[in-house]
Parts: C-alpha cells; sequence; structure tokens
C-alpha cells in the first residue's frame, strides 16, 4: 500500500496531458490510506478529461467517503501513451488521489454510460492486476462493479463484470460497503468470494451474473435461470424517491487541467417523461424527480462560491421542463454575488420561442450557439419517435434565436429510425434550409450545423425489437443529405461514422455471447473505440465471424414479441405491455398519412392522465413536480393542437429552395 | 486604473499543469476572493490578467509572476478597499495547494508588460543521463571533473551550436550568446546515477532559452530532472533586479538544502 508516485512522475515528461495522471482537484480526498476501510476505485473508462466531469461518480465518491469506514479513490483510461509506458515498466492501474494500486481496493467500480467504453472497461481491469474473467477471480482479487445506463443491458459484459448495479446509485453503495465490510472482516478466505456474490445477488438492484444460468436453442434464447432459489428473476432498479434528500455532489470536483463541461454542474431533477420512443434515458430513469427550486438555488451559490467557476449547468434530461425554470434562472443571474459575471446554461434545449427566451436571458454573459434537438426531419417521422415538435414551434424557435442575436443554431437529428422513408431523411435537410431562411432574415451570416447520427435501437425502449438500419443504408442516407446540402452555404452537414453506429448495435443489443467478441477485440489491441482515431471497424466483424455470430441476427433482425431478450431479467419498471403497446402505436403513426397521426401519440404524464407504464406503480412512488401544469408556452404535445403539426409558415413555403 | 504586480510558486504535483491550466487557476482564485478586476470590452469579456513568461509544464518556480488591472473605483489602501500586503495570504487561500501567492505590489502606469521587460531568468536542475542513453563516461569515477570540464569548454567557446525539435522540424541554433552563467552545484545523490545539480541563467531574448538546450550542448544523452525557475531579471538604469522590489519571502528560499520535492 504504498503511493507509485516516484515510478509515476518520472513517465509524466514523456505522455502528453500529464495533468491527467497527477489528481489534485479541490474537493479531492487528497492522499490518504485504505488501511482498515472499504475501499472503492471508482472508475471511468475513458480518458480523464471525459471522466472526471462524471456526475455519477462524482456523487457516489462523496457519499463513499462520507461514511464512517469506507474510502473511495478515483482512476480514468490512462491514454495509449501512458499505457505503453505503464506496461513497458510493469507499472499498474493507479488511483489519482493517493497513486495507490488498483489492485489494492476491494471494488472497482465503473460508470458505463456508452457501449464503445466496454473493452476499455477490460482493458483497466487487466491493467490493474486482476483477471478480465470474472470466473478466474479469486479471492485476493477486487470485485469488478458496474453502473450507469449501459448496465440496463448487462449482459454482453456478464462475463467480466462480478456485480451490476441497475438504477439510481445513492442508497445501494452503503449496502454493497456493509457487505463488503464483512466479506473484509471475515478474512476473505477461499470460497468466500462467491458466498458474498450470492448475499450480493439479493441486494435489490444488484444483478450478479454469475447467478444466474442462460440457455440457447440454436441462436434463440430461451432462459435465464437463478441458480439459487433466493436470487430474485427479475432484478427490479433503484430509484430514489426525493431527489431533495440527496444534495450532490456538494464538493464538485475542479480539475486542474481542462475538461469537458469545465462549470459548475447542478442536476434540477432526473427522470423525463416526453416519451421520445427512442429515449433510452427517458426510459430508465422515471419518474420524474424535481428538486426544490430553495434547494437548486442554494446549490448553485454555495457551489459558484467555492469553486469560482462563472459558468453553472442546470442538468437534467430537459431542462426547461423544470417548474418554475424561469424564476430560478432569473434568480441566478440577478445575484448579487454572481455581479453579472456569470452566465448559466441549460443542456437538452426543448424547442419552442418561451425556452429561447430563457436562453437569451442566461446567455447575457457570453453567447455561444444554440442548439435543439428536432430528432426528425419530417412531422410525420416525429410522431412515430413521439418527438412532437410542430414545424411552426420549431421555426418559432430558431426565429426567436435569430432575432435576439445568435447566428448559429445547431440541430440534433437522427437518421435510420422505425419506417423512415428518403422523403423523412430529406426532410432534415429542407428543414435546416428553412431555418437559415429565418435566419438570413435578421444576419446575412446566419447559419445552421445539421447534426446527423445513425439510430441504435436501446435495450428497455419501445424501439428494443426495430431492426437497425445497416452501415451501408445509412451511408446512403447520408450521402442523400450531402448531396441536398451540398450548394446550402448556410448548412453545415455532420454526421457520425455508420461504422461505429453499427458496433454500437452489437454492444447494444447483444448477449452474453458477444463477451467473447468484446474479449477479442480487447485483446487484439481495439482500446478507446469511441474515439475515431482508434477506431477499428475490422476487428469487431472479424471477431463476430471467428465466434460464428450474425451481425444481421444481432443489429439488424427485428424482434418478435415472444422473442426472450436478453435484458428481460433486468426491469427499469417499465411494463412489457406499455413498451409493445408503444411499438405498435409507432408503427401505427407512421402508417396515418395525414394529420390524424398524432392520436397514436403518448402524452407527458406529468401533466396529463397516468398511462400506467409501471414506473411509478411498481415501486409505489410518483412524480415529484412542483406544478401541476406544464411549462408557460406549451410545447411538444401539452396544450396545443397537433393536427396542425406539419404545417409550414407560408412565407417558408414560398422562399426556401435554392 | 490601478495595475498591481504579484510573483508566485508552482510546485509539487501541479507543475504537470499548462501555463493555460495556470490561467484558469487564477481566474477562478480572482473570483472566489472577489477581486475587482477589469474586464475587457466586447462580446466574450474576459478579466484583464496579463501573465509572464510560460513556465514549461512539468518545471516548478519560485518565482513566476502576473499583473492584474483592477475596475477604475477600486480603492488600493487598506482602511476601505483592498489591502495589496494582504492579497498573497487571501489569494492563497483560494489557488490550489502547490500555487501560492508570495508578494504583491500596486506597479507605476507605463511600467511594461512582463513578456517585453524579463530579460533573463535563473533556472536549478538535475542532469541525468536519459534512460538507454549511453553515456560512458558518466558512470566512471571522473564523471564529475568530466562534466566540469564540458561546462567550461561551452563557457569559454565563442559559439556553441546545438540542434533541437520544434513541431517536428529541426532548427539549428547558437546558444551561446543566451548562456550568461552556468555552473554545477552538486551531486544529486551519492550515486552518478542520481545526476548533477546545475544552475544557469539563461536570457529570453531573442528567445527564450531552456535548460535542456544547454545540456544538449554538454551531451545530447543528458535530461533534464526537477527543474525549478529561481528568478526572473529584469534590466534598470543597467542594473538587473527582479520585477517586484519586495524581498523575496523567506519561505521562497532557493538555498539546495531547500529543492526537496514539494510532493
Amino acid at each position: 500500500m504504498t503511493s507509485l508516485w516516484p515510478q509515476i512522475e518520472p513517465i509524466l515528461a514523456h505522455v502528453q496531458k500529464p495533468a491527467r495522471y497527477i489528481g489534485c482537484e479541490e474537493g479531492a480526498v487528497g492522499p490518504g490510506s485504505l488501511a482498515g476501510q472499504v475501499a472503492w476505485l471508482l472508475m471511468y473508462p475513458d480518458v480523464y478529461e471525459i471522466g472526471l466531469p462524471n456526475q455519477g461518480l462524482q456523487i457516489l465518491y462523496e457519499l463513499i467517503n462520507e461514511r464512517p469506514g469506507a474510502r473511495a479513490e478515483r482512476s480514468y483510461a490512462p491514454w495509449t501513451d501512458m499505457e505503453a509506458e505503464m506496461r513497458r515498466r510493469g507499472l499498474p492501474l493507479f488511483s489519482v488521489d493517493s497513486h495507490l494500486p488498483a489492485g489494492d481496493f476491494d471494488l472497482l467500480a465503473f460508470n458505463l454510460s456508452a457501449e464503445l467504453v466496454y473493452t476499455n472497461l477490460l482493458n483497466c481491469v487487466d491493467l490493474a492486476g486482476v483477471p478480465v474473467r470474472a470466473a478466474d477471480r479469486g479471492p485476493e482479487h477486487p470485485l469488478v462493479a458496474a453502473g450507469g445506463h449501459c448496465t440496463f443491458n448487462p449482459e454482453p459484459l456478464a462475463d467480466f463484470v462480478d456485480l451490476f448495479v441497475i438504477g439510481d446509485g445513492e442508497e445501494v453503495v452503503g449496502e454493497i460497503t456493509d457487505a463488503v465490510q464483512a466479506w473484509k472482516s471475515g478474512g476473505r478466505t477461499a470460497g468466500s468470494r462467491q458466498r458474498l456474490l450470492h448475499d450480493l445477488a439479493r441486494v435489490p438492484g444488484v444483478y450478479v451474473p454469475s447467478c444466474y444460468d442462460v440457455a440457447y436453442e440454436g441462436p434463440r434464447l430461451v432462459a435465464v435461470t437463478p441458480r439459487y432459489a433466493d436470487v430474485p428473476e427479475h432484478v427490479e432498479k433503484r430509484t430514489i424517491a426525493d431527489l431533495a434528500a440527496w444534495p450532490y455532489p456538494k464538493q464538485q470536483l475542479v480539475p486542474m487541467t481542462e475538461v469537458v463541461h469545465d462549470r459548475l454542474n447542478v442536476e434540477i431533477f432526473r427522470g423525463c417523461t416526453r416519451g421520445c420512443r427512442f429515449c433510452q434515458a427517458g426510459m430508465i430513469t422515471r419518474p420524474v424527480r424535481e428538486r426544490p427550486a430553495e434547494q437548486v438555488r442554494q446549490m448553485v451559490s454555495d457551489g459558484l462560491r467555492r469553486t469560482g467557476y462563472d459558468e453553472v449547468s442546470l442538468t437534467s434530461l430537459s431542462s426547461a421542463d423544470y417548474s418554475g425554470i424561469d424564476e430560478v434562472v432569473t434568480g441566478i443571474i440577478e445575484d448579487p454575488a454572481c455581479s453579472g459575471q456569470v452566465s448559466v446554461s441549460l443542456p437538452s434545449l426543448r424547442v419552442d420561442a418561451f425556452t429561447v427566451g430563457i436562453a437569451s436571458q442566461i446567455q447575457k454573459v457570453r453567447r455561444t450557439g444554440l442548439t435543439f434537438a428536432p430528432e426528425a426531419g419530417t412531422w410525420r417521422m416525429r410522431q412515430v419517435i413521439n418527438k412532437l415538435i410542430r414545424e411552426e414551434d420549431l421555426y418559432g424557435a430558431v426565429e426567436s434565436a435569430f432575432s435576439q442575436g445568435w447566428r448559429r443554431v445547431k440541430l440534433y437529428f437522427l437518421t435510420g429510425l422505425p419506417t423512415e422513408t428518403d422523403e423523412d431523411t430529406l426532410g432534415i435537410a429542407d428543414l435546416a434550409r428553412n431555418c437559415v431562411a429565418v435566419g438570413r432574415r435578421h444576419h446575412q451570416g446566419a447559419s445552421v450545423t445539421a447534426s446527423v447520427g445513425g439510430f441504435v435501437p436501446k435495450p428497455q425502449t419501445p424501439f428494443q425489437w426495430f431492426g437497425q438500419d445497416t452501415a451501408g443504408e445509412l451511408g446512403r442516407k447520408i450521402g442523400l443529405l450531402r448531396d441536398a446540402t451540398r450548394r446550402d452555404r448556410g448548412v453545415q452537414l455532420r454526421w457520425h461514422d455508420p461504422k461505429a453506429t453499427l458496433v454500437e448495435g452489437i454492444a447494444s443489443r447483444g448477449d452474453r455471447r458477444v463477451g467473447a467478441v468484446i474479449e477479442e477485440v480487447w485483446r487484439r489491441g481495439g482500446t478507446f473505440q469511441e474515439w475515431s482515431e482508434y477506431f477499428l471497424l475490422d476487428l469487431w466483424t472479424e471477431a463476430m465471424a471467428a465466434h460464428g455470430l450474425s451481425i444481421d441476427w444481432y443489429v439488424h433482425r427485428s424482434r418478435d414479441r415472444d422473442e426472450l431478450l436478453p435484458w428481460a431479467h433486468i426491469s427499469a419498471g417499465l411494463h412489457e405491455d406499455f413498451l409493445w403497446q408503444d411499438w405498435q402505436d409507432a408503427l401505427a403513426a407512421g402508417n396515418v398519412a395525414g394529420p390524424e397521426g398524432h392520436e397514436h401519440s403518448t402524452p407527458d404524464c406529468r401533466w396529463t392522465p397516468c398511462y400506467d407504464c409501471g414506473a411509478c406503480t411498481g415501486y409505489g412512488i410518483e412524480h415529484v413536480v412542483a406544478s401541476p401544469t406544464p411549462p408557460a408556452g406549451g410545447s411538444q404535445g401539452t396544450g396545443q393542437d397537433l393536427s396542425r403539426g406539419a404545417e409550414v409558415p407560408v412565407l417558408l413555403r414560398l422562399g426556401a429552395r435554392p | 486604473m490601478s495595475k498591481v504586480r504579484i510573483r508566485f510558486v508552482k510546485l509539487g504535483k501541479i507543475r504537470w499543469t499548462s501555463h493555460r491550466d495556470v490561467a484558469r487557476m487564477w481566474e477562478r482564485a480572482f473570483r472566489r476572493v472577489e477581486l475587482p478586476l477589469a474586464y475587457s470590452a466586447g462580446f466574450s469579456p474576459r478579466p484583464k490578467v496579463s501573465f509572464g513568461l510560460a513556465l514549461p509544464t512539468g518545471h516548478e518556480s519560485v518565482a513566476e509572476y502576473l499583473d492584474i488591472e483592477l475596475v477604475t473605483e477600486a480603492q488600493l489602501d487598506g482602511e476601505s478597499g483592498i489591502d495589496v500586503r494582504a492579497l498573497p495570504g487571501r489569494l492563497s487561500a483560494a489557488l490550489p495547494s502547490g500555487v501560492d501567492a508570495t508578494a504583491a505590489e500596486v506597479i507605476a502606469p507605463g511600467t511594461p508588460s512582463l513578456q517585453e521587460d524579463v530579460a533573463s531568468c535563473t533556472w536549478r536542475w538535475v542532469a541525468v543521463p536519459k534512460e538507454g542513453a549511453d553515456l560512458p563516461w558518466w558512470s566512471t569515477d571522473s564523471w564529475e571533473a568530466e562534466l566540469s570540464a564540458r561546462v567550461s569548454a561551452v563557457l569559454s567557446a565563442s559559439s556553441v551550436v546545438v540542434t533541437r525539435t520544434r513541431k517536428g522540424e529541426e532548427l539549428t541554433d547558437d546558444i551561446r550568446a543566451g548562456i550568461v552563467t552556468l555552473e554545477l552545484l552538486e551531486p544529486a545523490g551519492l550515486d552518478p546515477s542520481h545526476g548533477m545539480w546545475l544552475q544557469a541563467e539563461l536570457t529570453c531574448w531573442p528567445r527564450t532559452l531552456r535548460p535542456s538546450e544547454v545540456l544538449v550542448a554538454l551531451d545530447p544523452g543528458l535530461e533534464e530532472r526537477h527543474v525549478r525557475r529561481t528568478h526572473q531579471w529584469i534590466l534598470r538604469d543597467g542594473a538587473r533586479r527582479e520585477p517586484l522590489l519586495e524581498a523575496y519571502p523567506s519561505g521562497a528560499t532557493d538555498a539546495p538544502h531547500a529543492l526537496e520535492r514539494a510532493s
């Protein structure tokens, strides 16, 4: 248990961005000892500047360190240059707080926010000196744990991770600490690891893959069966009922070097019931739980004073939906302590003029770009995905933005959505072009960036049965858009690599057999697959073929209702009936040509009657919202005439074509 | 409009942060202590802070400087306004561990900027053979004498041409004029492999000469460790002095015995 710093330091002069490895953040626990503590190493399996801001890990870091008898430190995936030096010198993965070897900790706990980091998880476990396969680990090895959104289909990593936490981690982290404490005081004897994992499998929200047997008939999964009578058949996610009881992080880490989201972040609510059918985050985090406005104000003012940041982000899945967002934002801007120098950012802006009004108020200090996510180019397509933004809402929002001084607007779209036709795809170009036309009335240089991502169907959503577009088809659609926007100087098209979308598809809906593929890609050097300079499609296609797995079957095939899905034993609370009905409604909306498509929409249940998706009733909790009415200006299907959703303002219809 | 010049140190693990990182640390610290900094006008207002010479990432220093400009209304007496003598303490409390303000003084209007004023810097560092380098003379009993002879040779030469790589391009320079002084201090350990402490004053014009370039002149197989800037120098009325008049605080001594690492 001695610090590796003397061995690490001589490497630092020879690697890029050495500050990734020094720790020293304000708010960090600082160097210390693990002796007599349940020691967690919280890991983000990507590079420091991506991983440090992760709010989930920062919350757990504080909660564990507040707990007597427990200590949490942090680690991130070393960049490839650092890894090469570490492997050459036989240096293991280390924590950035005390620079202790990862193997000295009792748990290596990973946050999984994206599928393409899976090979990095294996690499970090290996760098820690721990066998990558759970079955090869003994009582001397740390437990490998994982949490985060990807764990709603844990199966691709089932062979490598000892335990998964499903859902909110705030409460269960204490229960796991207690169980590990008991294991340590029992001396971690031979066979004790299996007994501990069996105990953990009975903790609500904890999934221990080794306690479940999986059976196949041919390619099809036919059963996932608990190996013990006292282990649940279905693992239900954990949900904290009241966000106000968890005002964390209280000591947000202030890094010494530049990271993404380098600002104060205050979570204003968790969960979203807009009901966008493609959105996994919105489905698995229900219900909506708002933080009281007074607590938000307190966390913002304490946080700004403590950190010295001049920017605060009010985070959630759709921040303009927060009850009284106006008052909270005004309160921050007008706080004398902020002396006019603090800017506020709202991620995930809703698309309407009201939202832009707030945005103009909060970006007085530094006006960056505005981003909206209409997600699809036609009203028909938006009804299929249940993102009920009418044409007039979008143009109203864009008009509002350009008239208030913005010159650049960014729009996010998905392509490869269920029932999508070329007309829908090309609708993206029309929409972007129309937005430029709106902007040109205010500035000659108005521009719109259309960012297009390939759609990956996600587990636990109504689209989980849908066959993903092939990389070739996605490439063709992007080609259509490139041709359609080539001569529009005001429209910049950006797109996500369809090959990376394909690999995301393999991992997203894979079963346990995909684990061997992930391992092989890692063994052949395929780390940092989220980074285009390291992404290698061939590693994945070759590994799939080598293990006799069909990409077409895993990725591009539509599933039937009677198919046992690999994540069916993991529950986000949503009834399968609800998900299936919502999927059928999506297809029905796609078949209705005309204004009646909205009859198949699913309204936001914060402000309309409950349709019993299961997320509240199953856990005896409910929405926590300060206001029973939709936000001012009501939008996205609340209090609006959806029969006019496809109407384009006359002015645009006449003048927008190039 | 008042300008204040601040001297600060950068020691320990935090030396692995960049010049830009340090600038951000200072901006956060100024906001924490609510110092009434003047801001630039325009679309994206920034506080008026100007840093002196960049310190290479990984090097320590007990002689860093920056100038700040306060808003016009700011009072600079201890009674009703900002007590400049108390500033180093207040700022140090708001700065991360390893970066501390050690002195602050109001500077006269029209004082040249640090960038244009600083003429040379004094550095201390340890020279060691690079990993895997072939330096047979370094492991003999006469290594100190040999190194000393090489230092003398550099100092008595009229031209010292070295090659360095900048942005992937090989550049050849005569660095002799940039070396004001160069001396051996003492071995860094009992064994030659621990290296030798060196001290040099190197000029900043026409460009900042770095300790690593001096090592190339001694032997290209050497590299620098534990580099610390101990002084920056400006020229006034033909004499050399530091950018702040205030004497060194006792905590920031640069005697060799105080060169133990802060981390």
